[in-house]
């Protein structure tokens, strides 16, 4: 499916997104107690079958944390991108695991990184990050190292 | 002597097997096999995989973070670092998704050298990882064949690029200088040197009974669940999952050259063994596709000296020699990335490991990481 006929189908499926224009991938924002949902209804939907999520990542906006999901199709080769808005005091969301494996080792970066917390995740523990680590999670943009930060 | 003979343990420690507890060991960081360091804590019981934990970060330099500080032009270079062996194909995701944020055309002539280099790397990556991973299984010639190779590589890299592992070739626009003058005839006779050599290979270790009783049947992983842990390159498609980049989402050149794309069936090592052998061969039908033909013209586009990408987001994909690289930028506008994110092949197909080796022997253990081709640098970032 190309990006229109996607975009007619993933409303029609879940008219409670909010699209995003401009961006080469079709794009949408929901609500993060949304996800589950409307992940399930990208993996199982005959139509879409989204069976490959790609990556996982987060981006900290200082005022809020976005979390970006990117869902491939190894069937029909088509991508959507979804996003989460997350508190930034409290950033809490659902796992994604026990439908894509590979969510496991991605929501584990995204956990120490940001502080992400994943609710249900079967096994949510420092992964790259040393054991007993303390302090802020470093890709967060106030996260300061006096010693081993780079800077131009 | 008689205090230090009181300390010594005369406790045997239990032995693995049937209703004995189980045994943890580690693997790495410091191992042979592992090519790097990587820290594997398995649990055992007597022989049998129970559960295969990797604890990461032992080269960890969080390079995401070091990008949001270095400019468009800067950050390419830090990417070589990640996947040394595939450089030149990770500086090549960075410049396409640079240049799709700034719409920049890439002149014909760049876009077959940058190619060309891809394809060699690839070669010389399967190359190091075929000799590498022979000698894990106890085979040492084929190291030394393979690197016999690998080395007319480099030797093209170091005239043209300047340097042999970490290229740092490809500038947003096009390449940093043109190619050698030696460049063409140089790749012309390694492709000769390499097809008078290629039937050893299958020789030395495909036709082996000893090495094929090591690898079939070893980590078996279905297609379902290959795609479900988000594996990708030639360890996916020996699960017969068809995700070549370059056939799919095809970038530069490569709708127009003709190659195939190489999966199998197996599932286990064996397959993903005979995926890369095989993907070798491919790269040097694209790679004589093209060396006759460089089109004359510019090697760089002409662009600002200081990059400006818009606000937004841009997402970039290529093959990489393991796999599907992904570099996403989130820019606000700036001379600097907001967000970097490199989704990094080896990350995810290293997650299916603990899947693929729960039940087998922990003999089987290094055929199955020799056969996923981790790089860990890649992984850690």
């Amino acid at each position: 499916m190309n990006t229109e006929e996607l975009k007619i189908k993933v409303t029609e499926l879940l008219p409670n997104v909010i699209l995003e224009e401009g961006t080469e991938w079709l794009t949408f924002n929901i609500e993060p107690a949304q996800l589950k949902a409307v992940a399930t209804a990208l993996r199982s939907n005959d139509a879409l079958q989204f069976d490959f999520l790609f990556c996982i990542t987060c981006i900290d906006w200082k005022t809020h944390l976005t979390m970006v999901y990117h869902f491939n199709s190894t069937i029909f080769r088509h991508n959507v991108v979804v996003k989460a808005k997350l508190d930034v005091a409290k950033p809490e969301i659902e796992t994604l695991c026990d439908i894509w494996r590979t969510a496991e080792f991605h929501e584990r970066e995204v956990y120490e990184m940001f502080g992400v917390n994943f609710s249900n995740h079967p096994d949510l523990r420092l992964l790259i990050l040393p054991d007993g680590w303390e302090g802020k999670n470093p890709m967060r943009k106030d996260f300061e190292d006096a010693v081993n930060m780079i800077r131009l | 002597m008689n205090e230090i003979k009181d300390n010594v343990t005369t406790q045997v420690p239990p032995l693995g097997g049937q209703g004995v507890a189980d045994m943890i060991i580690n693997i790495g960081p410091q191992h042979p096999a592992t090519h790097g360091v990587l820290h594997l804590v398995i649990t055992l019981n007597g022989e049998t995989i129970k559960k295969v934990e990797p604890h990461l970060g032992y080269i960890h330099r969080s390079i995401e973070k070091m990008c949001e500080s270095l400019s468009y032009r800067q950050f390419i270079y830090v990417t070589s670092r990640m996947d040394y062996l595939s450089a030149h194909i990770n500086n090549h995701a960075c410049a396409l998704c640079v240049e799709k944020g700034l719409q920049i055309e890439v002149p014909e002539r760049a876009q077959v050298i940058r190619v060309l280099m891809d394809e060699l790397t690839r070669i010389a990556s399967h190359e190091l990882w075929w000799g590498a991973m022979a000698m894990d299984l106890g085979a040492f010639t084929p190291f030394f064949h393979a690197f016999r190779e690998r080395e007319n590589i480099n030797d093209i890299m170091e005239e043209t690029c300047g340097a042999r592992l970490t290229m740092n070739y490809i500038v947003p626009g096009g390449v940093m200088q043109d190619i050698h003058p030696n460049f063409q005839q140089r790749v012309k006779s390694f492709i000769a040197v390499y097809k008078s050599k290629v039937d050893e290979y299958y020789e030395m270790l495909t036709g082996n009974t000893i090495f094929i009783n090591r690898m079939k049947g070893v980590g078996v992983i279905s297609k379902e669940d290959a795609i479900s842990f988000g594996m990708t390159g030639p360890a996916a498609r020996g699960s017969a999952v068809t995700c070549d980049v370059r056939k799919y989402y095809p970038y530069e050149i490569y709708n127009k050259l003709q190659f195939d794309e190489i999966t199998e069936t197996g599932c286990d090592s064996l397959a993903r063994y005979l995926v890369r052998l095989r993907e070798i061969n491919e790269s040097v039908k694209i790679i004589e596709q093209l060396i006759d033909t460089i089109p004359e013209g510019e090697f760089q586009a002409k662009t600002k000296a200081v990059l400006k990408l818009p606000k937004g987001e841009f997402y970039q994909k290529v093959e990489t020699a393991r796999g599907e690289l992904g570099v996403y930028i989130v820019s606000e506008g700036g001379t600097t990335p907001y967000r970097i994110k490199f989704r990094s092949p080896g990350f995810s197909n290293l997650s299916a490991l603990d899947h693929m080796a729960r039940g087998s022997k922990i003999g089987d253990l290094v055929a199955m990481m020799g056969t996923l081709d981790l790089v860990i640098p890649d992984i850690d970032r």
